[in-house]
């Protein structure tokens, strides 16, 4: 029996407000691809954290070839032959390959030049060992996403790093690039190294992983070894058995198509999408960590540039190429960060609230501040904002109240189509319902909504139909009634839904 | 009916506060304190402080100043930055005496000098905007190509010889007050207003307070952005016409370095180089401040050497009493 490179035992971790890992055991053999798997807001992050010496367990142990260690930060996790190649690459782009993989540690002469030649041909060997053939002294900044991570996993391994850990490696590429970071992979198997495999994407996990751990809700709910596994008993262990949350009867009438999407594309992000949006009508976009549904959304409004595909707003084509247009054009926006994206934390709630329609307060281009107040007071009231008035600044408010501030700024226009990218994102439940009524409430007087939600419960109960992205791309289209969090979650991992409508 | 006439504790925003409170709690309200102390102290000190030809004297030397400033603060609300002012300044004095000298009409010479400001500002604007340089170096560059400019077109000599004519704005007085001072007071006023009150500059706070959510509010930001460089290079182009006209010469080494004292003048008023903080009036204040104690230390025989080093103290001493302030607050 050989020892677990790592071990994680009875792991516990809270954060003021909750409990992200519940006695969480982890364990990674030398050779071997463990990927930890879990719905969003699982505990995954949290445990990754942990084994890189990001965040302290409050109780139980890590132990690394069988020894018990204390890491205190990620530099002492690195000592210990940790690697890490996290969703945001670390690399300087401005610098060489050679420079990055070997930085603060390149060979140098007595007096401390560096001596480069044995820099790029060290740097020249451990590419080679990955096949890939390019010139050292290449800037990281002309390289594609893929190389990069691979000069990341270099970086690791020229520090000994015995554990690699990689956090949604395949998120940002393109299909073809996959397979060749999977090259990557089993050669590293090959030489006894164990990697810590995060994904959302059930069919690449299959493929890659030897054992699945999946986490729910900071519980460590299932560790299998992947041939055991299939992709609806690893979704069944993500989702658990839920009571099925109570959906209000809600009756819609959908009027006449607002907003018709036809093969809208952008370089990155997302490709070929079609949909359209009917008067009166709630549609939910359900899709994992980096499928681009974000991005769709920026588009819609004018935030992004997209390269192919048209819009049609009430059957009329329409170029939208700034949120000014798009705005102009009737339609409204939330952005999924209200703090950098949507609100202006050191200005007034009132002011908050007039920013999308300043001529309704002005006269001869005159602000009217009184006029300001009372409107933002209506929405105070209308929304149930908890605030001590309308001139309390917006960033000493909490997160559910600073929501309301957002939509209120958009009703102010009346929109007849609303964007929404996370309804109720870091908001009590209280507030939550709060929003979900308001929004049925706009869509019964006939606007068109469409949102975006990491919490799959939350579309299943807002959305009167559902739409699935991955990767880029609609995957399908589910009717609330037919919706459960099982088969969304399977759509939205790559699998094509039998029962679609 | 008691309803109606006690508004309830959580309504009552921070607007009903009474009026004399809301006055002192102002931004500008210590520093306008501080320089009525000054000026009192002073005036009891040195005798030949508090007297019309000084006070002139002062006001007639930091009109350029805060004529800039009006535009400065605006751009610094508006989350920019320009370090070409002071260069912009001397190119549109000599532009202006060498069109005034070679027989253009002085109202054209004045228009086309105005624009040529505004068109140098545009330049700013765009490569912030659109190009994405970063402030401090676009109009870095700036700064260095209208001071070269001016150099080229007078070879570096002062262009004088203008007509009398040419000099009335800048050296009549109406009653005791120049005609540049009341120009400068007026344009602090309306500009202070202005920013203040209308619709179309409470925009620029918006954006320097966050300028992704206004673009994501459907404001111009880019646009807005591009216009408040222009009006802050029209505005120093106006002072570099004035102080033309004062001076009856156009100098191409006029006004360097004072970019950094417009700058001071403005954060020392409340305005901050994060963008959506700061007024017109607040920086006007710090520029009189600034001035003041320039004065001060001229007629009380203080080596014209350390005035730079005293004003740079000042300017370090007003942040850190702010971010003091500030810390306290949050």
């Amino acid at each position: 029996m050989t020892t677990p490179l790592l071990e994680v035992i009875q792991v516990n971790k809270t954060f003021p407000g909750t409990h992200a890992l519940k006695d969480v055991d982890f364990q990674l053999l030398p050779g071997e691809v463990h990927a930890i798997m879990g719905e969003n807001g699982a505990g995954k992050s949290t445990l990754m954290h942990i084994i890189s010496g990001v965040y302290q367990p409050d109780s139980g142990d890590v132990r690394i070839e069988g020894r018990p260690v204390i890491m205190a930060n990620t530099r002492q996790a690195q000592e210990l032959g940790i690697g890490m190649v996290f969703q945001e690459l670390s690399l300087a782009p401005g610098l060489s390959i050679a420079e990055n993989v070997f930085a603060n540690r390149a060979p140098t002469r007595s007096i401390g030049t560096i001596r480069w030649s044995e820099l790029y041909n060290q740097t020249r060997d451990l590419l080679a060992q990955f096949d890939i053939d390019i010139d050292p002294s290449t800037l990281v900044r002309n390289l594609n996403l893929t190389t990069r991570q691979v000069v990341e996993i270099v970086k690791a391994l020229s520090l000994n790093a015995r554990i690699l850990l990689l956090d949604e490696p395949t998120s940002a590429l393109p299909p073809s690039e996959v397979e060749r970071l999977f090259a990557v992979i089993r050669r590293l198997k090959d030489r006894g190294i164990g990697i810590v495999y995060i994904s959302h994407r059930i069919p690449e996990v299959m493929e890659i992983a030897d054992r699945v751990t999946v986490l729910r809700d900071g519980r460590c709910v299932g560790n299998h070894p992947t041939q055991e596994l299939t992709p609806d008993t690893i979704i069944e262990m993500m989702v658990g058995r839920k009571l099925a949350e109570i959906v209000p009867e809600r009756h819609t009438k959908t009027g006449k198509e607002l907003l018709c999407v036809q093969g809208l594309s952008h370089a990155k992000f997302f490709t070929d999408v079609s949909f359209t949006l009917r008067q009166g009508e709630i549609v939910g976009v359900a899709a994992l960590m980096g499928a681009g549904h974000s991005e769709l959304l920026q588009a819609l409004v004018g935030a992004q540039k997209v390269a192919k595909g048209t819009i049609s707003i009430s059957g009329q084509r329409v170029h939208i190429n700034s949120p000014e247009t798009a705005f102009a054009l009737g339609m409204a926006y939330l952005p999924e960060e209200r703090k950098s994206d949507g609100l202006f934390l050191k200005m007034t709630l009132r002011q908050n609230i007039s920013v999308t329609a300043l001529n309704l307060f002005a006269r001869l281009g005159i602000m009217n501040p009184r006029k300001e107040a009372q409107v933002a007071q209506s929405y105070v009231e209308r929304l149930g904002i908890r605030t001590p008035g309308v001139g309390q600044l917006v960033g000493r408010l909490s997160g559910g109240n600073q929501q309301k501030v957002l939509l209120s700024k958009w009703l102010l226009r009346h929109p007849s189509i609303l964007v929404i990218d996370e309804p109720t994102k870091g908001v009590d439940i209280g507030a939550k319902l709060e929003i979900h009524d308001l929004l049925r409430e706009l869509a019964e007087q006939g606007a068109a909504i469409l949102f975006v939600s990491s919490e799959f419960p939350e579309i299943i109960n807002l959305a009167d139909r559902i739409l699935v992205m991955y990767a880029g791309r609609i995957q399908g289209e589910v009717h609330a009634g037919q919706a459960t969090e099982q088969n969304l979650l399977l759509m939205a991992s790559g699998y094509t839904n039998e029962a679609r409508a | 009916m008691a309803e109606e006439t006690t508004t309830p504790a959580h309504k009552r925003g921070i607007q009903d506060r009474p009026l004399w409170r809301l006055i002192l709690s102002t931004r500008e309200m210590p520093l306008l304190i501080i320089i009525l102390v000054t000026v009192f102290v002073m005036a009891n000190r040195n005798p030949n402080f508090l007297t019309v030809g000084n006070l002139r004297a002062v006001t007639v030397g930091f009109t350029p100043t805060a004529i800039i400033a009006v535009g400065m603060s605006i751009l610094l609300v508006s989350g920019g930055f320009d370090l070409s002012v002071g260069s912009v300044l001397a190119l549109s004095g000599t532009i202006c005496a060498y069109l005034v000298l070679n027989g253009m009409a002085q109202p054209l010479a004045v228009l086309v000098v105005l624009a040529m400001g505004a068109l140098i500002g545009m330049a700013n604007g765009l490569m912030v905007t659109k190009l994405k340089i970063n402030p401090l170096i676009a109009t870095l560059g700036a700064l260095s190509i209208a001071r070269g400019l001016a150099q080229v077109l007078t070879e570096s000599r002062s262009i004088s010889g203008l007509p009398e004519s040419f000099g009335t704005v800048g050296n009549t007085l109406l009653g005791d007050v120049p005609y540049m001072v009341i120009i400068m007071l007026v344009l602090v006023i309306i500009g202070d207003l202005v920013l203040r009150h209308t619709r179309f500059f409470r925009q620029v706070y918006y954006i320097g307070s966050n300028e992704n959510a206004a673009r994501l509010s459907g404001i111009a930001v880019d646009r807005m952005r591009i216009l408040v460089y222009m009006l802050t290079s029209g505005f120093a182009a106006l002072a570099g016409i004035l102080l033309a006209s004062r001076l009856e010469a156009g100098t191409p080494t006029a006004a360097i370095g004072l970019e950094l004292t417009v700058l001071a003048a403005c954060v020392i008023g409340g305005a901050s180089l994060s963008g959506g903080e700061g007024t017109v009036f607040g920086a006007f204040l710090g520029v009189v401040f600034i001035g003041l104690v320039q004065n001060i230390m001229t007629v009380e025989r203080v080596s014209i050497f350390w005035q730079q080093a005293v004003t740079g103290a000042i300017l370090v001493a007003a942040v850190t009493i702010d971010q003091l302030i500030k810390r306290r607050g949050s």
